[in-house]
C-alpha cells in the first residue's frame, strides 16, 4: 500500500478532460446539424438563381447578390400583388406590437389579482384560464370566427389583435401568477396599512418588481404571435395579412420559375424579428424562467 | 374616554379550523398591551384582525369607539410593523419609510422632515439609499420600524419589531420605544416573545395559548398571580416553580408537605393560606427561594435539600435541586456556597406563593 505506482486522482481527471471533449464533440454535431437548415437558407438567399441550378446546395455563394433580398422584400409576387413582405410585415408589426403589450399588461394585472387578492373562486378563474391554454388553435376558429363577425372586427388588424390577446391571456396570466405567488403576502398587507390603493399597489410595488417576468411574457407573446399563420390566415383579409401569410403566397405562388432566393430571403426576414428577440432578451428569458422568489 | 381598542367575543377561523377564539380585551388611549404566546397561538393573527387585512368570524372590534367591520385598513389609522418586515424590494430605505406619507399625499418638505427624524432615531441613516435586499435582518427590522414610526396613528402594533437585533441595540431600541410610548401618549399593541420586554413596556399584559386568552392583566399581577399553570409557566425567566404538594391545615396555619429524594419530605407552613384541597401545585419564582441569611420574616421557612446543578449567570447564580420530582430552581446570590451533591439550605418565602389545582390548572384565590 505504501507504494502507488500511478496517482489515481491524475488519471481521472485525464478522464474528465476526455469526457468534457467528448460530450463537447457531441454538441457540437448537433449544432452544426441544427444550424444546416439555416446555412442552407442563407447562403441560397445569397445566390443568384443561375448559380442555384447550376450549383451545389451547400456549397458557399460563388458571387454574393443581395437581388433575392430586394425582390423579396419589395417585388415579390403574393398571388396577384407584387409589392413583397413588406407590407405584410408591416401588418404583422400592427398586430403584434399591440397584441404582446395587451396581453402581457393583462396578464399581469390577472396574475396579481389571483395571486395575492385571493378573492372566492380566484382558484377556480385561474384554473379556467389555465385551461384556455391548452384548448388548440383549430378549436376556437369557428366560435371566433363567429363572434370577430358580430363585432364588426372580421378580416381586420384589430380583429387579429383582439384574437391573440385572447389567446395569450392565458399563458401570460400563468407566468405572472406564478411570479407573483412567490412574493410574501405581507408585501400587499403592509401597503394597505400604509393606504396604497389596488392599483397604486400593483403600480408601485408589483410592476418594477416584475421585469423578469415582463421580458418572458414578450418574448413568448411576440414569438407567438410573430409565427402565427393559423389565425393569421383565417381571420385576415386581402390587406391584413401577417408576413407568415404572406411567406406561404409568396413560396406557393405558381407564377413563372421558382426562385428559391427570394423565399429563402423572404422566409429569414419573416423570422428575422423572433431572432433579434431573443437575442436581445433572451438571458433574460432564461433568468426570468428560473427566477425564485423576491426575499425583502 | 371611549377605548382605544376594544375587541369583543373576536372569532377568527380559516376554513373549518378556530384560529382565535372569543377574545375579549380593550385598551385604553396611551395603553401599551403587549400579546404573549407560544409560537402559532394567533398572535399575529390577532394583529392582522385589528388591522383589517383578515377578515372576522365573529364578534365585534372597535376602534375610537367606531365599529371597524366595513372599515378598510388605511382608514384604520393604525401602523403596523410586521413579523416578517414586508419592506418593498424595489424601493429604497428612505422611498420605504416615505411610500405611506406619500401616497396619503403628505407634502414634500414635512416627508423629509419626518424621515431625518425617524432615520436619525433609529440609526440608519447611512442605509437611506439602500434597497432591502442590501440589508441585514436587524437593519431591516429597523426600517421596518421607521415605516411605522413617521405616521402619526392612533394605534400602532408592533409584530415582534426587535426580534433580530443584538443585544445592545434591542436594549436601546425598547427605551426608545417605550419613550415614544410615554411622550406621545400613543396606544399600542405589541407582539414579543422576550419576557423582559414584555415586563418592562407593558402596561396591560394579554398572555395567550391555543387562540384562547389565558390572562390578561399588569406585568405584576401576570407575574405574581399567575391564572393557571400555563401562564405561571410561560411567563418569567427562569420559569415559576411548579412543585406538588399534599395539604394539611392546622391551628398554625397550611401545612405543606413536599417528597424529597432520599429523605423525609420537608414540611412548609403557610400561616395565611386557608381552605387548600387535599393536593395541590405549588407555584414558587426562583427568586422567592433564596439562601437564609438573604431572606427572613415571618413567611420565609428553611429546608435542606440536595443541590443538583449550579449555574452561574452573572450577579446570580442559579441552583437547581429537586422538590416534589420536579427540578426547581432558586436565584442565589453569585457568592453562593452551593456545591453539586452537597444539601443546602434553602430560604423559601412563601409571601408570594400561588397554588393550583393539579386537576384544572387553575389559579387557587
Ligand atoms: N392564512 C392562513 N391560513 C390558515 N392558517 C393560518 C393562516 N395564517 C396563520 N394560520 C394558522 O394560524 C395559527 C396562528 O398563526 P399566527 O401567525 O397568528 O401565530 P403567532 O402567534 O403569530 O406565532 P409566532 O409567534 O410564531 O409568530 C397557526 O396555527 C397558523 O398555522
Ligand atoms: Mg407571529
Amino acid at each position: 500500500m505504501t507504494d502507488v505506482p500511478y496517482s489515481p486522482a491524475r488519471q481521472s481527471s485525464a478522464g474528465k478532460v476526455a469526457l468534457r471533449w467528448g460530450l463537447y464533440l457531441i454538441l457540437g454535431i448537433f449544432a452544426v446539424y441544427y444550424l444546416m437548415p439555416l446555412f442552407v437558407m442563407i447562403t441560397t438567399s445569397l445566390k443568384s438563381l443561375e448559380e442555384i441550378r447550376t450549383g451545389d446546395l451547400v456549397s458557399l455563394p460563388r458571387e454574393v447578390t443581395f437581388d433575392a433580398w430586394a425582390k423579396a422584400w419589395s417585388g415579390a409576387c403574393t398571388g396577384i400583388q407584387c409589392e413583397g413582405v413588406r407590407p405584410y410585415f408591416w401588418n404583422s408589426v400592427l398586430i403584434a406590437v399591440p397584441g404582446v403589450l395587451i396581453s402581457t399588461l393583462l396578464g399581469a394585472v390577472n396574475g396579481y389579482v389571483v395571486a395575492q387578492w385571493r378573492f372566492k373562486g380566484a382558484n377556480v378563474i385561474f384554473a379556467l384560464m389555465l385551461f384556455g391554454c391548452f384548448i388548440p388553435f383549430q378549436v376556437v376558429l369557428l366560435p371566433m370566427a363567429r363572434m370577430l363577425g358580430l363585432l364588426g372586427m372580421a378580416g381586420t388588424i384589430p380583429g387579429l389583435i383582439f384574437v391573440h390577446v385572447i389567446y395569450g391571456i392565458g399563458f401570460t396570466t400563468l407566468f405572472f401568477r406564478n411570479y407573483y405567488v412567490t412574493i410574501p403576502v405581507e408585501l400587499v398587507k403592509a401597503a394597505k396599512v400604509d393606504g396604497a390603493s389596488f392599483l397604486r399597489i400593483f403600480w408601485s410595488i408589483f410592476l418594477p418588481l416584475s421585469i423578469p417576468i415582463i421580458v418572458v411574457s414578450v418574448i413568448w407573446q411576440f414569438t407567438q404571435i410573430w409565427n402565427d399563420f393559423l389565425f393569421g390566415v383565417s381571420f385576415s383579409s386581402a390587406g391584413t395579412q401577417p408576413v407568415t401569410v404572406a411567406l406561404n403566397n409568396i413560396v406557393n405562388s405558381t407564377t413563372g420559375v421558382k426562385e428559391y432566393n427570394v423565399d429563402m430571403a423572404a422566409a429569414i426576414i419573416a423570422a428575422l424579428p423572433t431572432l433579434l428577440v431573443y437575442v436581445v432578451a433572451g438571458k433574460y428569458f432564461i433568468r426570468g424562467l428560473t427566477a425564485g422568489s423576491v426575499k425583502g | 374616554m371611549a377605548p382605544i381598542l376594544d375587541i369583543q367575543n373576536l372569532y377568527k377561523s380559516y376554513g373549518s379550523t378556530e384560529i382565535l377564539k372569543d377574545i375579549n380585551v380593550s385598551i385604553e388611549p396611551g395603553d401599551f398591551l403587549v400579546l404573549v404566546g407560544p409560537s402559532g397561538c394567533g398572535k399575529s393573527t390577532l394583529l392582522n384582525c385589528i388591522a383589517g387585512l383578515e377578515p372576522i368570524s365573529g364578534g365585534t372590534l372597535m376602534i375610537g369607539g367606531q365599529d371597524m367591520n366595513d372599515v378598510s385598513p388605511k382608514d384604520r389609522d393604525i401602523a403596523m410593523v410586521f413579523q416578517s418586515y414586508a419592506l418593498y424590494p424595489t424601493m429604497s430605505v428612505a422611498k420605504n419609510i416615505t411610500f405611506g406619507m406619500k401616497v396619503r399625499g403628505v407634502d414634500q418638505a414635512t416627508q423629509d422632515k419626518k424621515l431625518a427624524e425617524v432615520a436619525q432615531q433609529l440609526q440608519i441613516e447611512p442605509l437611506l439609499k439602500r434597497r432591502p435586499g442590501q440589508l441585514s435582518g436587524g437593519q431591516r427590522q429597523r426600517v421596518a420600524m421607521g415605516r411605522a414610526l413617521v405616521r402619526d396613528p392612533k394605534l400602532f402594533l408592533f409584530d415582534e419589531p426587535l426580534s433580530n437585533l443584538d443585544a445592545k441595540l434591542r436594549v436601546e431600541m425598547r427605551t426608545e420605544i417605550k419613550a415614544l410610548h410615554q411622550n406621545l401618549g400613543a396606544s399600542m399593541v405589541y407582539v414579543t416573545h422576550d419576557q423582559i420586554e414584555a415586563m418592562t413596556l407593558a402596561t396591560k399584559i394579554v398572555v395567550m395559548k391555543g387562540g384562547v386568552i389565558q390572562q390578561i392583566g399588569t406585568p405584576a399581577e401576570i407575574y405574581n398571580q399567575p391564572a393557571n399553570l400555563f401562564v405561571a409557566d410561560f411567563m418569567g425567566s427562569p420559569a415559576m416553580n411548579l412543585i406538588p404538594a399534599k395539604t394539611r391545615t392546622d391551628a398554625a396555619g397550611t401545612q405543606l408537605e413536599i417528597d424529597r429524594p432520599g429523605g423525609a419530605p420537608i414540611v412548609l407552613t403557610d400561616t395565611r393560606a386557608r381552605d387548600l384541597p387535599a393536593d395541590v401545585i405549588l407555584g414558587l419564582r426562583p427568586e422567592d427561594i433564596a439562601e437564609p441569611g438573604y431572606r427572613s420574616g415571618e413567611t420565609v421557612q428553611q429546608a435542606d435539600c440536595k443541590v443538583e446543578i449550579v449555574e452561574p449567570a452573572g450577579a446570580d447564580t442559579y441552583v437547581v435541586t429537586t422538590l416534589g420530582g420536579k427540578l426547581v430552581t432558586a436565584r442565589l446570590h453569585s457568592d453562593t456556597q452551593a456545591a453539586p451533591g452537597v444539601n443546602h439550605t434553602f430560604a423559601f418565602d412563601l409571601g408570594k406563593v400561588s397554588y393550583f389545582v393539579p386537576e384544572t390548572g387553575e389559579r387557587i384565590a
